[in-house]
């Protein structure tokens, strides 16, 4: 008698083998907003990159939906143009092909019910044709306030009802509402719609390696978690910097700000793995049941004047190039109040984390692109130099580099070569290796097999996002109160006040 | 850049690499395994380039002993680093055949610190890898039955002659069929499969060895369809009470997924490049415990032993 196979048990599925790959069921995947720059450069490119690599299922099907007059053939040549030019693997005729076969075009308004009802027919037909099982995946590209239009069509149509074993899912990209009030409005219509575990709020930093990486170095590791607490951490630095400007965005950009465009999901997340206990393992729910926690633990401080700041930047020269200030850029009102820089000072009431601050900063057009999380430690408590020997030392740091040029380095004090005693600060690297990154999946690919495989281990859910909106809300409120912000140069490090604000704690930004 | 170092001691090239470091700065550190490729009598280029490419994922020192030629007990050695070598640095040591006697102690200036080897023998495999100078030093050996002279022939060598930590390019080769099988069987309906056929090339090695992991897997009978012209594994069948699943591929190219009661799946199925197979290999270091079931005993089950 052969061996059993069970929808639990595969045997051909073997926990030590693990060269085998995680491949989707039969599914498709249908875009909104296959217009928009996410959808060509991230999205498309991503999808085929999965397919290059064979993790998605035999008959893939790829929908798009927007407003264009434009044929199956159409949409197919733009998704075959976003490949050639954004896609990380090899273009292959053969897998382009394959891909082709199932690629669909739907148009129409959202407010249109006979555009989703000719969707309804589509995703029907490529049930028939391509074999994809009754299994969809709906990726919202577009803006927060079509979600809620959107999703009743989907529901109307019936496209959001799961039957007969088959999924049906969701994808929502940042930012989930724009403070606590709106997050929870947004929240119950997806999930009049969707039950919660078909929700995928996607925050593509958490697929970045070096993100998940994060959780290997200090969990992994004797070496950093027995000093990753405040008895030897003097204080967290967690920087998202663009050297970009809103690039044409104002419609979306004005009235949200780098606060809650990037801190409220980035570097909060960024933050609460930094911070976090140990989970008892990296199922989603023991992960999220720490996340959540950690974040819940955070405290503002008490006088956000002294201990928050934001800018807006102004006109410069910067990297040799002229730019314009934040209020002339195209679409912005010449009273707009919204920052492009901000930074906070958070503390974490934790026995962990007591009297060590987490400083979290992000703007627009600053010295050059790059995110990252230092953890700078204490000095050393006794010193047994000469103080003229270790005037140049700093504190030791453990940066994690986000991006670009993913890696982690150490700062440390070593001898100088010669004959007297002095002591310099010198950087121990760590690269994935500079074309290493070129080979590593992008977040895209990851985050939408994730959702093909209905695998939740990466995706914030609700709780998280209204946890993160509680520690903004104040802060963003304090600052509608107190007019525009301050300007600072294209191409700085942020205005004076940033500066300021750690001074006041006797610190001082690093230069990432 | 390449260095020439004509007639040297390892020693020599492992200076000559700290020099290249201090001078170039170029050369980045964070290498992750040292890499031994044997081409013996074999030209290396071929597997030269495939490591290159392979470094940009796992970022090496490659480490490559071969005659070419060589009759002397002269080292002549070559370094490529840079442009020439993509993420690695790549040593070419070309020695005759007594220096190659000792080729453990002619690599061991050469290997990184503490950082996990790998040996492979592009062509070639010595007949038992885990006693070989080389292969004693790795962790893991990789040969390529597929590349020798007679592959079945070799297959069985490896058989004979397995030790935790081999493994072999023909396994590598099945990782996308193997993919597809398993999501098959993911799917409803769940039932066992009777009795399983596996088509393909008659002196492919990775047809009796997809054939032997079906069969250890699933327990079941499992045939064999050979044929002389066929290219790799051609079709794959799985018999179940509700219907067979196929898994066809003829061309080499496109695969079809037969299922009944549902419509036919195409998906893109190139055969794999040396490249691909080598980077999937230096993704872990670990032994492949189910790489030494289906070897041992799972191609006992379908009658090549």
């Amino acid at each position: 008698m052969s061996r059993a196979v069970t929808a639990e048990r595969n045997p051909l599925r073997d926990v030590r083998d693990r060269r085998l790959p995680r491949i989707a069921g039969p599914c498709g995947l249908v875009i909104f907003g296959v217009t928009g720059d996410l959808a060509r450069k991230k999205l498309m490119p991503a999808v085929y990159d999965l397919a290059n690599r064979g993790l998605l299922p035999p008959g893939f099907a790829l929908t798009g939906f927007a407003r264009r007059d434009w044929e199956d053939q159409d949409f197919a040549q733009v998704v075959h143009d976003a490949v050639r030019e954004h896609a990380r693997t090899p273009f292959r005729e053969d897998t382009w092909r394959q891909l082709a076969e199932g690629i669909r075009f739907v148009q129409g308004e959202f407010s249109d019910d006979d555009a989703f009802d000719r969707l309804s027919a589509t995703v029907a037909e490529l049930d028939a044709d391509q074999g994809t099982n009754g299994n969809h995946a709906f990726y919202l590209s577009v803006p927060p306030k079509a979600f809620p239009l959107v999703l009743e069509q989907l529901s109307r149509s019936g496209l959001a009802a799961q039957e007969n074993g088959a999924w049906r899912r969701v994808v929502i990209e940042k930012p989930f509402g724009h403070d606590l009030a709106s997050s929870r409005e947004l929240n119950d219509v997806v999930s009049q719609v969707f039950a919660p575990e078909a929700v995928f709020r996607i925050d593509h930093y958490l697929g970045k390696e070096t993100v998940q990486n994060l959780l290997a170095l200090r969990f992994a590791n004797q070496l950093f978690e027995p000093i990753w607490n405040s008895n030897y951490v003097d204080h967290v630095q967690i920087t998202m910097a663009e050297d970009i400007g809103i690039a044409g965005r104002a419609g979306y950009y004005d009235g949200i700000g780098a606060a809650r465009d990037v801190i409220q999901n980035h570097l909060l997340q960024l933050l609460a793995l930094t911070a976090m206990e140990e989970p008892v393992s990296f199922d989603a729910q023991d992960l999220r049941a720490e996340k959540e926690k950690v974040l819940s633990a955070v405290r503002l401080p008490k006088d956000l004047g002294r201990h928050t700041a934001r800018g807006r930047y102004a006109a410069g020269w910067q990297g040799g190039e002229r730019v314009v200030g934040y209020l002339d850029e195209a679409g912005v009102a010449p009273s707009s109040t919204t920052e492009t820089f901000a930074a906070v000072r958070l503390d974490i009431d934790t026995r962990r984390w007591a009297g060590v601050p987490f400083y979290l900063r992000t703007g627009k057009r600053l010295g050059r692109r790059v995110t990252e999380v230092a953890v700078v430690f204490k000095r050393a408590p006794h010193l047994p130099f000469e103080s003229t020997a270790t005037e140049e030392l700093g504190k030791n740091a453990l940066v994690i580099r986000v991006q670009p040029d993913e890696g982690v380095t150490l700062r440390f004090g070593s001898k100088v070569p010669g004959t007297s005693m002095e002591v310099r600060d010198v950087t121990m690297d760590f690269g994935y290796g500079h074309a290493f990154t070129e080979s590593s999946p992008e977040a895209y690919e990851r985050l939408i097999l994730d959702v093909l495989l209905g695998d939740p281990p990466l995706f914030p859910r609700q709780q998280e996002v209204e946890l993160s909106w509680q520690i903004l809300d104040p802060i963003i409120n304090y600052w509608s109160r107190h007019g525009a912000p301050e300007s600072y140069p294209s191409g700085s490090w942020g205005p004076p006040s940033a500066d300021a604000m750690m001074a006041r704690d006797g610190r001082a930004w690093r230069r990432p | 850049m390449i260095i020439e170092l004509p007639d040297t001691t390892t020693g020599a090239v492992a200076r000559a690499l700290v020099q290249v470091r201090d001078e170039g700065g170029a050369v980045a550190l964070g290498r992750v395994l040292t890499l031994v490729v044997d081409a013996a009598d074999g030209d290396p280029e071929p597997a030269i380039e495939a490591a290159n490419v392979a470094s940009r994922e796992h970022p090496c020192r490659i480490v490559v002993v071969c005659r070419c030629g060589s009759t002397g007990d002269q080292l002549d050695a070559q370094i490529r680093v840079g442009g020439d070598a993509g993420a690695s640095e790549v040593i070419v040591l070309r020695a005759g055949p007594e220096l190659l006697g000792h080729a453990d102690t002619l690599i061991t200036p050469l290997m990184l610190p503490d950082a996990p080897i790998v040996a492979w023998w592009p062509y070639e495999v010595p007949e038992e890898p885990s006693s070989d100078p080389i292969g004693v030093m790795a962790g893991r050996r990789i040969s390529d039955s597929l590349a020798c002279a007679n592959p079945l022939d070799s297959l069985r060598g490896l058989r004979a002659a397995y030790a935790e930590g081999d493994t072999d390019l023909a396994w590598t080769r099945l990782t996308v069929w193997r993919g597809l099988l398993a999501a098959a069987l993911d799917q409803p309906p769940y039932e066992r499969v009777s009795r399983a056929v596996v088509a393909g090339n008659d002196v492919h090695p990775s047809v009796p060895l997809l054939a032997a992991w079906l069969a250890q897997a699933l327990r079941c009978p499992v045939d064999l369809e050979l044929s002389a012209d066929a290219q790799g594994v051609t079709s794959v069948r799985l018999d179940r009470e509700s219907g067979p699943i196929v898994l066809d591929r003829p061309d080499a190219r496109v695969a079809t997924l037969h299922q009944p009661g549902q419509p036919d799946r195409h998906i893109a199925m190139p055969l794999r490049t040396l490249t691909e197979c080598l980077a999937e290999e230096l993704r872990r270091m670990d032994p492949d415990e189910v790489y030494g079931e289906v070897l041992r005993d799972g191609l006992a089950r379908v009658g090549v032993a």
